[in-house]
C-alpha cells in the first residue's frame, strides 16, 4: 500500500471561486499529502471540476490560498520570491481530461515527449525512452508512432495518463477520466489508475464510479453546492454516510 | 457576324503584356507580405486583452472590409494628400491600399483559425506547464495554420485579381498595359482577351494548388 507521511504536496485553505455573482466554491479546505488519494464525488453543478481545476490553476480562484509543498503558489507564470507561479506548480502537478485532448497534430510518442523536451528541456533520447517505458507501462507501446484520431477513447486516455506521468509530477489531478468513455473501455483506464495508487502516486480524482472511488481511495470528500459537505474514509462517505444529501446521492448510485 | 481574330496587330507589344505582368506579381507578392504582417498583427490585437488596442483593430478591419476596393484606390491617391497635404506617388497610394485591405481579411481568416481550435488543447498544454508563448507556438499555432490555409490561399487569389484596379490611378500594371496596347492598336478583343488569358494562366495552377491542398486536409483529419 501507498507510504503515507504527513507532508501536504498540495494545500488548500479558505479556497473561494466566483463567476460574476455565482459563488461556486465557498471557501474550500484541502489537505492532499503525499501518496495519498483523494477522490472527489459530488451531484453534478456541485462544483467538483472548478476545485480541481483550481489546484493546477486552470481556474483562478477568487480567495483563499494554494500552497504546492508549503509555498504558496501567486497567479503569475514566474516565481516570484518566496511564492511560486503557474508554471513551476503545473510541471509538477499533472492533469488528465475528461475529453483526453490529446495533441492530434502530433504522434502519441511526441504527445509523451512534448512537455519534457519543452518545458523541462530534457534532451530527446532520454525523454523518448521514458515515455517508450511510461506507453509500456499503460500498454500501448505499439501504437507510439499512430496519431491520437486512430485511437480508441480507452486508448486516447491511457495516452493522456502517460503524457502527465512524463513530466514525474508529484501530483496527478483527474476530472471524470472515465465518464467521455464507452462502458467496456472503462475498465482498462481504471485499471492503469489503481496500479498508479498501489504505486504510491498522490492523486485528486473527480469520479461518479462510487465503487472505484471506494476501492482506491484513502479519503473522499462529498462536495455539495460549493461546501465540502462529509469527508472522510470510503467506508464512512460512501458505505455509511450521515449527511442526508449524501445518502440521496449514494443511493441513486447503488440502484 | 464572324469576328476576324488578329493577333498579329497586338504581337509587337508582347513586352508590354509581359511588363505588366510583372508588375501585377509585384504588387500581389509585396502586398501580401505586407499584409500577412499587418493581419497577424490586427489579429494580435484583436486577441490580446487590452480593450483599446481590440477597438482600434475592430474599426480598422470593418473600414476596409466594408468599402470597395476601388473606393479606398480613389480615397487614397485623390483625398489622403489633401489631409494631409502634399501628394503621394500612385505606386505608393496602390501598394499602401492594397496592403492595408487584404491585411483585414487576413486578420479574420487567422482570428478565426485560431479560436476555432479547441480550448482543451490550450488547457492541456497548460497542464504539462506549458508558457502561453510555447502553447501558442507549438500546440495551437500549427493546427490552426492548417485549418486556415484553404481561406488564405482563397484570399490570395482574389487579391491577385484585385491589383487589377490600381490601374485606375495609373499603375503600370497587367490591365492598365492591356488597355495601353488596345489604344495603340484598336484591337480590344485581342487585347483583353490576351490579359484575361495571362490572369487565367497565373491562377489556375494556384486554385488547383488550393483544392487539392484542401482535400489532402480533409484527408488526414
Ligand atoms: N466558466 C464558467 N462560467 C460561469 N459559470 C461556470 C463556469 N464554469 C462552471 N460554472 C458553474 O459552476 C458550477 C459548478 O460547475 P462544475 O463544472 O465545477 O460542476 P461539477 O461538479 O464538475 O459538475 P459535473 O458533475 O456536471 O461535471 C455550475 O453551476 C456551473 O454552471
Ligand atoms: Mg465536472
Amino acid at each position: 500500500m501507498a507510504i503515507h507521511t504527513n507532508a501536504p504536496i498540495l494545500e488548500t485553505v479558505g479556497l473561494r471561486k466566483s463567476y460574476g455573482a455565482h459563488e461556486v466554491l465557498k471557501g474550500l479546505d484541502l489537505s492532499l499529502d503525499r501518496g495519498e488519494v483523494v477522490a472527489l464525488i459530488g451531484p453534478s453543478g456541485s462544483g467538483k471540476s472548478t476545485f480541481i481545476r483550481c489546484l493546477n490553476m486552470l481556474e483562478m480562484p477568487t480567495g483563499g490560498t494554494l500552497r504546492f509543498r508549503q509555498k504558496e503558489v501567486h497567479p503569475g507564470f514566474r516565481d516570484k520570491g518566496e511564492q511560486i507561479g503557474i508554471g513551476t506548480l503545473r510541471r509538477h502537478v499533472g492533469m488528465v481530461f475528461q475529453h483526453f485532448n490529446l495533441f492530434p497534430h502530433k504522434t502519441v510518442l511526441q504527445n509523451v515527449t512534448e512537455g519534457p523536451i519543452t518545458v523541462c528541456k530534457t534532451p530527446r533520447k532520454e525523454a523518448e525512452e521514458r515515455a517508450m517505458h511510461l506507453l509500456g507501462q499503460v500498454g500501448l507501446s505499439e501504437k507510439h508512432a499512430a496519431y491520437p484520431n486512430h485511437l480508441s477513447g480507452g486508448q486516447k486516455q491511457r495516452v493522456a495518463i502517460a503524457r502527465a506521468l512524463a513530466m514525474q509530477p508529484e501530483a496527478l489531478l483527474l476530472d471524470e477520466v472515465t465518464s467521455a468513455l464507452d462502458p467496456e473501455l472503462v475498465g482498462e483506464v481504471l485499471a492503469v489508475i489503481r496500479k498508479l495508487a498501489e504505486d504510491g502516486m498522490t492523486m485528486a480524482i473527480v469520479t461518479h464510479e462510487m465503487a472505484f472511488a471506494a476501492d482506491v481511495a484513502n479519503r473522499v470528500l462529498f462536495l455539495d453546492q460549493g461546501v465540502i459537505a462529509e469527508e472522510g474514509s470510503p467506508d464512512q462517505v460512501i458505505l455509511n454516510p450521515q449527511n442526508p444529501r449524501l445518502q440521496g446521492f449514494v443511493a441513486r448510485f447503488h440502484g | 457576324m464572324t469576328y476576324h481574330w488578329d493577333f498579329q496587330s497586338i504581337w509587337p507589344f508582347w513586352d508590354l503584356f509581359l511588363w505588366g505582368l510583372w508588375i501585377s506579381i509585384v504588387y500581389t507578392v509585396g502586398s501580401i507580405v505586407a499584409g500577412i504582417l499587418i493581419g497577424f498583427l490586427t489579429c494580435a490585437a484583436r486577441l490580446s486583452g487590452w480593450t483599446v488596442l481590440n477597438i482600434i483593430a475592430r474599426v480598422y478591419q470593418e473600414v476596409f472590409r466594408c468599402t470597395p476596393l476601388l473606393v479606398q484606390l480613389l480615397w487614397f491617391y485623390y483625398a489622403f494628400p489633401l489631409l494631409v497635404g502634399g501628394s503621394i506617388d500612385n505606386r505608393v497610394a496602390g501598394m499602401l491600399t492594397l496592403s492595408l485591405y487584404v491585411g483585414a481579411f487576413y486578420a479574420e481568416i487567422f482570428r478565426g483559425g485560431i479560436v476555432s481550435i479547441d480550448r482543451g488543447q490550450r488547457e492541456a498544454a497548460a497542464a504539462i506547464g506549458m508558457s502561453p508563448w510555447q502553447s501558442m507556438t507549438r500546440i495551437v499555432l500549427p493546427q490552426a495554420l492548417k485549418r486556415m490555409l484553404p481561406s488564405f490561399i482563397n484570399q490570395s487569389v482574389i487579391q491577385f485579381k484585385n491589383t487589377s484596379l490600381v490601374s485606375v490611378i495609373s499603375v503600370a500594371d497587367l490591365a492598365y498595359m492591356a488597355a495601353v496596347v488596345n489604344g495603340q492598336t484598336y484591337r480590344p478583343l485581342e487585347s483583353y482577351t490576351v490579359m484575361a488569358g495571362l490572369y487565367i494562366a497565373m491562377l489556375l495552377p494556384l486554385t488547383q494548388a488550393a483544392d487539392w491542398i484542401e482535400r489532402r486536409l480533409r484527408v488526414s483529419d
